[in-house]
């Protein structure tokens, strides 16, 4: 067998770096305690990863198609306050439907900002972060939200229900993925997405329109963001106005673990559910090994940043950067 | 008019014309709607908002010097309550027990220090991966935050050291002690922006990277320096305030960098680096303290406080891309 070179080896660890470091951390994990690799508990993993997952998808797109999307966390929070709000008004069955339209409205306008406008993504949609977490808290009075009649709903299917002994939950997030997989690497659109993030102006020379594209990503954010919205709220049928506080930045970290760069045309919906998945089980096995919750976000720290310093080492072919 | 001077002037006076219709505005609404009885304009109201802008003006300063630079750091709120942590907490050490009042200075100092030296890491990192300082510093907002928990749970750490509160709460002709602060820095960084070669290399860096490479200007350790630069303001920023206050949340300082970043942005400075200005930071700072007091003046709660900014964010992004739009086309014709 032919001898690797140093720049194979480094070009495999870009390529499957993130899926060996899963591989390493399941085998480490399970070494230290066997509980980890029970049904049960892969099972809670996932149910418990998946809100956070499902709005890493739609992020997933805005990403891929070069731009930032910080508002995704004060959206949840906005659609759960509302779904919470209108289920006691006007019903489940009406309620959901209006929640989804009003967050997509919100999304439609950030859209159309980044998109049409040509706007900065990072600044705008850290505006809307402040907006529209404004806009909840005038919605809700500053109050918490709660529904009545807490036995009496069906409305808590979404996050509490399971079907075929596969909790509700990770049913959506595996449906929602599956979709939104085939559509961006199997469609026209798909294509469109990578060209735009890839570069821009090539994209516009070859007739395809960057605004429509970039507006549509930021509408399945939106959409992701709603479907994360509806199970959170009918997980616990009642919520703070600040329920999506800081998950903005929870979910562009799996997003980025995933391997998508923030600059743009690269990335898959499958990574990023092995992004997710990592944070998941990171912070369940650290819990599991008996250390404090919050050493989760150390280590994430780490994970990230060597995550992004490998692929970028493998590219250029050295470890360190040439900045003198 | 040529094209251009319109953007031009927006970014460099726009901000000031937007804090005087604040001003004119909340007065005359204070009138009808405000339930107290003094002027929005009393001296020593807006001595007061003076002082509570300091924090974020605080590290605001840094905050220009990075994104001039074309970075941009988003643990600076983490970093914030590390060192109030680092501050209250080693008054209290064993070792220092003996010192008297002196355990002040060190506390500063210590505090000062890992603020530095947590910024410091920041660019470093950025320096020696070649790693995007948004992801790096996304990053370390979390591992920070994580070691800020990990210290003392979901409780408060407190320590009130008398001496240390009546300096902070001391005036000194007419002036908090923490507004004497956030003049400093401005003052210092206003100097090290336009009249020192560090700045020059700064705009130079984040207008085009490449070609200050060719320039022989040393990039890495440059920005590394204005990591370190942040650091230590996001730690002076907590060390100043927490004196006063003397407790520190293990959640204080979240969300302090989107302020920060939105005060930066209102004050002119661009995103992508090589264009803004210490002073249009400035104004940025005061114009949010402004909105944020005038709207409880007339009797908005925070709600409308975070939709008003939000908002106003976005107008000046639309109203800059349109000028600048504008002045392009012009140049065309």
């Amino acid at each position: 067998m032919a001898r690797l070179t140093k720049q194979q080896i480094g070009t495999v660890l870009a390529k499957q770096g993130i899926l060996i470091a899963f591989a390493v951390f399941m085998v480490a994990f399970t070494l230290a305690n066997p509980k980890f690799i029970s049904v049960d508990n892969l099972f809670s993993v996932v149910r418990s990863s998946a809100i956070l997952g499902v709005m890493a998808l739609g992020v997933t797109f805005v990403v891929i198609s070069g731009n930032l999307d910080l508002s995704v966390g004060s959206m949840m929070s906005f659609s759960t306050i509302v779904v919470l709000d209108l289920h006691d008004q006007i019903g489940p069955a009406l309620a959901i439907p209006a929640m989804f339209a009003m967050t997509l409205c919100l999304g439609a306008f950030i859209g159309f900002l980044v998109g049409y406008l040509r706007l900065n993504s990072l600044i705008v949609t850290l505006g809307m972060l402040s907006a529209i977490h404004g806009l909840t808290l005038t919605y809700s009075g500053g109050q918490n939200m709660d529904i009545a009649d807490k036995e009496g709903t069906w409305f808590s299917i979404f996050g509490q229900g399971s079907a075929l002994s596969i909790p509700v939950p990770i049913l959506i997030f595996v449906a929602l993925a599956a979709f939104l997989g085939i559509v961006l690497a199997k469609t026209p659109f798909g294509r469109k997405v990578y060209a735009v993030g890839g570069n821009s102006t090539a994209a516009t020379f070859s007739g395809i329109r960057r605004a429509r594209t970039v507006f549509t990503c930021y509408l399945i954010s939106a959409f992701c963001v709603a479907t994360a919205g509806l199970i959170q709220a009918s997980r616990s049928l009642g919520s703070q106005n600040t329920v999506g506080q800081g998950l903005e930045l929870e979910v562009l970290a799996a997003v980025i673990l995933g391997g998508a760069s923030l600059l743009g045309g690269s990335g898959t919906i499958f990574k990023t559910v092995i992004g997710v998945l990592i944070l998941g089980f990171i912070q369940n096995g650290l819990l599991l090994i008996g250390l404090q919750f919050y050493v989760q976000f150390v280590v994430t720290w780490v994970i990230i940043i060597l995550a992004v310093w490998l692929d970028i080492a493998a590219k250029r072919g050295k470890l360190l950067s040439s900045i003198a | 008019m040529k094209p251009g001077t319109l953007s031009k002037a927006l970014n460099s006076g726009a901000i000031w014309g937007f804090i005087v219709l604040e001003l004119i505005f909340f007065s005359i609404a204070g009138e009808y709607l405000s339930l107290s009885d003094k002027a929005f304009m009393d001296w020593e109201n807006m001595l007061l908002l003076l002082k509570q802008s300091a924090p974020i003006g605080i590290i605001a300063m840094g905050m220009t010097i990075v994104m001039i630079n074309g970075n941009i750091d988003l643990s600076v709120g983490a970093t914030y309550a590390i060192a109030a942590i680092v501050l209250l907490e080693s008054m209290t050490w064993p070792i220092f027990a003996g010192l008297g009042d002196l355990v002040i200075p060190v506390a500063w100092l210590l505090a000062l220090l890992v603020g530095t030296f947590l910024g410091a890491l920041n660019g470093l990192i950025v320096w020696k991966t070649g790693v995007d300082a948004f992801i790096v510093t996304l990053g370390s907002m979390l591992g920070f935050r994580g070691i800020v928990f990990m210290f003392n749970g979901e409780n408060p750490t407190s320590h009130l050291n008398w001496t240390l509160v009546d300096f902070a709460e001391a005036e000194f002709l007419g002036l908090a002690t923490a507004s004497w602060f956030l003049l400093a820095v401005t003052l210092v960084i206003w100097f090290v922006m336009t009249k020192t070669v560090h700045g020059r290399n700064a705009y130079a860096i984040g207008d085009n990277r490449e070609a200050a490479v060719n320039a022989g200007i040393r990039v890495g350790p440059h920005m590394m320096i204005n990591f370190a630069i942040i650091g230590f303001l996001a730690a002076l920023s907590a060390v100043v305030f927490y004196s006063e206050s003397g407790s520190v949340n293990p959640n204080d300082g979240q969300l302090y960098e989107l302020w920060v970043i939105t005060a930066v942005v209102l004050g002119g400075t661009k995103i992508t680096g090589g264009a803004g200005s210490v002073i249009g930071t400035f104004g940025g700072v005061i114009a949010i303290q402004l909105l944020r007091k005038g709207l409880g003046h007339i009797g908005a709660d925070t709600s409308t406080v975070n939709l008003v900014i939000g908002l106003i964010l976005i107008v000046v992004l639309i109203l800059d891309r349109q000028l600048n739009v504008k002045g392009k086309e012009e140049l065309k014709v």
